[in-house]
């Protein structure tokens, strides 16, 4: 199979990912779209140390590096300047992990899209704060293991709903994606591009790393989270139209679970009492698109 | 032209002058005002900025590193809690070298909730690498504003000019107005040193590994040690358009001074006042006016100071298990030369209480007539300590 991605890369060989890193391989296929009229603001995370040391870098756009919690408004102020200096064609972009975005950044993401700023919010989620050494972040889910969620502590709470709060927020523009759907991928970035006003983009990334699978099944894992409609591929226009891009057959979520060494105490009533949990967001998703009456 | 302004107003019409691009702000009383005529200058045009109305002080400087960023010249204003929301991110605007300009109202941290002015605020974030300049009354709060702009923008560190809560920031006083030709004389529009660009990309405030962080850190040394002979310049450029000058430091009667009291802010208007009355009784009294704090002119304090017999220093402010701020970097600075006169740390006025000429003139026959301190801070008008005299 052929698949209809551009050829043009804008990154320079020599990034410091991990091996099998989503989070990689989502900002490659996300700047294809994008090209060189991109400014970068890049909140801490894993693509603070995986676009490189001073004095290298391996984008090819600027990068404003920026600290933690301020993604939203950084842009805030880049695309302030850009308007002042009448640069109309440039994207302003943050590029967040879900840390960045769920947690301590969400301040200042919602201040900005309530303020409609003219920006891309990207949130690639590898559902932790791997950074720092795999935490868990209010993105981390249901029944996960991370350092800080051990043993019998496995998380407890379901994972927040980011794309929900951005809708909330009746931006013009939101919508999920996954590294192992590029083609829905790009078409989404190049939709989110031509819009005007906050756009949000949940891009799923699997981390080899903190998810405890080889990396080899990187892609795999998170084309299953689709499949499983743990992850479900969707788009929100204006906070209210819901559109649904991929609808999975049948197809249990153990079989996403035993793959992962973060899941690995899970016992059957677990995965049991998980699919219900699945199940049930996946009806409400099909009500919101009309799909289900 | 001469107007009547309030302190707020003269900060806001030095921000219009300046021909600010983006401005991005919190409200927080007492800096209130700042903003809101700041915001209507942006509505009607008199300024043709982005003014970014964002959900939080930390927000406010986020935007202003973003759009510094981006090469264009960029205001804010906070005060007290505010102030402290920013802490990480005053560390990052020096980091970057952005020229980001901030006029902060000194004012009492929480809690007691309290409004009125205190300098903890901002002397609490002497090692965030921003240049701090105290100013004394409105005229001067707009000329350093004007000033600060293109002090940072030539050494690329971010100024931030300090005022006093309602004495200043709420004050009525006539202040001179200067005409924009003028200003434009004085600041030529903003002509950033680097800034992203499309066409030249490059990666801003990457990781930076134990081999070029600490000389990085040295340029930033290094540009608040050319501060010290920048500000006097740009002073000397500034007199020769608008005729005034006030000096990193201004020494008042200093010359032949046996006691110098060392003050800041609005107090040294009061202080003027007190010396001239205790000159006129035959008092071998000066004044040493601290304008420019960090970076610290620890050389001229030990010129003017080291010939006095007694330096007593007036601090509104006051570091928890050490001293008032003042009177502990004026000891530092003064420590290392033989035979240095004794410092008497005084801590008056905190969280906005009135420091009267009484109280002024009681710091000074106190030193007077003790040969050391007795304490390393002597806390003025406490009323437990009233209480205490009155029963002994
Ligand atoms: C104020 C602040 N607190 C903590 C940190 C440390 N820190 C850096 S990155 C990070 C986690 C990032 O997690 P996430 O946003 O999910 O991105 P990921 O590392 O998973 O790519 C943390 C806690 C920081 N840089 N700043
Ligand atoms: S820890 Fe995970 S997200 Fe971070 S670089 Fe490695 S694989 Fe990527």
């Amino acid at each position: 199979m052929q698949l209809k991605v551009p050829e043009r890369e804008y990154m320079y060989p020599g990034h410091v990912a991990c091996p099998g890193c989503g989070a990689a391989i989502a900002m490659r296929l996300f700047m294809k779209v994008m090209g060189e009229k991109t400014i970068i603001v890049l909140p801490a995370c894993c693509w603070s140390i995986i676009a490189g040391a001073y004095p290298q870098s391996t984008l090819q756009v600027p990068i404003i590096h920026s600290a933690f919690e301020t993604g939203g408004a950084v842009a805030s102020g880049v695309r302030a300047a850009l308007d002042i200096k009448g640069d109309t064609e440039t994207t302003v972009v943050t590029w967040a992990g879900d840390g960045g975005t769920f947690d301590i950044g969400f301040q200042a993401l919602s201040g900005a899209v309530e303020r409609n700023e003219d920006f891309i919010y990207v949130c690639y989620d590898n559902e932790a704060y791997m950074n720092t050494g795999i935490q868990r972040s209010s993105s981390t889910p249901y029944g996960a293991w991370t350092t800080t969620t051990p043993g019998q502590e496995w998380k407890k709470m379901r994972k927040k709903n980011i794309v929900e709060a951005l809708v909330a927020h009746r931006i013009p523009y939101a919508a999920t994606a996954n590294i192992a759907f590029p083609e829905d991928m790009i078409r989404k970035v190049q939709k989110a591009k031509e819009i005007k006003g906050a756009r949000f983009l949940h891009i799923f990334a699997s981390c080899p790393t903190g998810w405890r699978i080889p990396s080899e099944i990187s892609v795999k894992i998170a084309r299953m989270a689709v499949q499983t409609n743990i992850f479900p591929l969707y788009e929100v226009e204006g906070g209210v139209k819901y559109t649904i891009n991929y609808t999975p057959k049948e197809y249990p979520v153990r079989e996403y679970f035993k793959l992962q060494g973060r899941f690995q105490h899970l016992t059957d009533n677990d995965l049991a009492q998980i699919q219900e949990m699945v199940n049930e967001d996946w009806e409400l998703l099909l009500r919101k698109a009309g799909e289900l009456s | 032209m001469k107007k009547v302004l309030e302190g707020s107003q003269a900060v806001a019409e030095a921000v219009r002058l300046a021909k600010v691009s983006v401005i991005s702000a919190y409200p927080i009383t007492p800096q209130t005002h700042i903003v809101e005529f700041l915001s209507e200058y942006c509505s009607d045009g008199r300024l043709g900025a982005r003014f970014l109305r964002v959900e939080s002080e930390h927000s406010a400087l986020a935007a202003l590193i973003g759009a510094a960023s981006s090469g264009v010249r960029t205001f804010t204003a906070t005060s007290s809690q505010g102030l402290a929301l920013m802490h990480e991110l005053l560390h990052w605007t020096s980091g970057a070298r952005l020229p980001v300009v901030m006029v902060e109202v000194n004012r009492a941290l929480a809690p007691g909730w309290n409004i009125w002015t205190d300098q903890t605020d901002s002397l609490a974030q002497r090692d965030t690498g921003w240049i701090q300049l105290y100013c004394e009354n409105s005229q001067e709060t707009l000329d350093t504003t004007l000033q600060a702009f293109r002090l940072a923008e030539m050494v690329n560190l971010p100024v931030m000019v300090v005022l006093d809560a309602f004495y200043l920031s709420h004050t009525y006083e006539p202040v001179d107005v200067p005409e924009q030709e003028l200003v434009d004389c004085f600041l030529p529009p903003y002509d950033p040193k680097f800034q992203v660009d499309t066409k030249d990309p490059r990666a801003f405030g990457s990781l930076v590994l134990p081999n070029a962080y600490m000389e990085m850190r040295h340029n930033i040394a290094m540009a608040m040690e050319e501060v010290l002979s920048i500000f006097p310049e740009i002073e000397e450029d500034f007199a020769g358009i608008f005729g005034r000058r006030y000096g990193s430091v201004e020494p008042i009667a200093c010359d032949d001074a046996e006691i110098i009291l060392v003050t800041s802010g609005t107090v040294t208007s009061t202080s003027r006042q007190v010396i001239q009355g205790l000159r006129a009784k035959g008092e071998k009294v000066g004044l040493l006016k601290v304008k420019l704090f960090r970076p610290f002119p620890s050389e001229m304090f030990r010129r003017i100071l080291r010939p006095a017999k007694k330096v007593a220093v007036i601090d509104r402010n006051f570091s928890f298990g050490a001293s008032g701020i003042f009177a502990q970097e004026l000891r530092a600075a003064l420590c290392n030369l033989p035979g240095h006169p004794p410092v008497f740390g005084y801590i008056a006025g905190i969280g906005g209480r009135d420091v009267t000429t009484d109280i002024l003139e009681n710091i000074y026959w106190q030193t007077k007539k003790n040969e050391v301190p007795e304490k390393e801070s002597i806390w003025m008008g406490l009323q437990e300590v009233d209480h205490a005299t009155e029963s002994s």
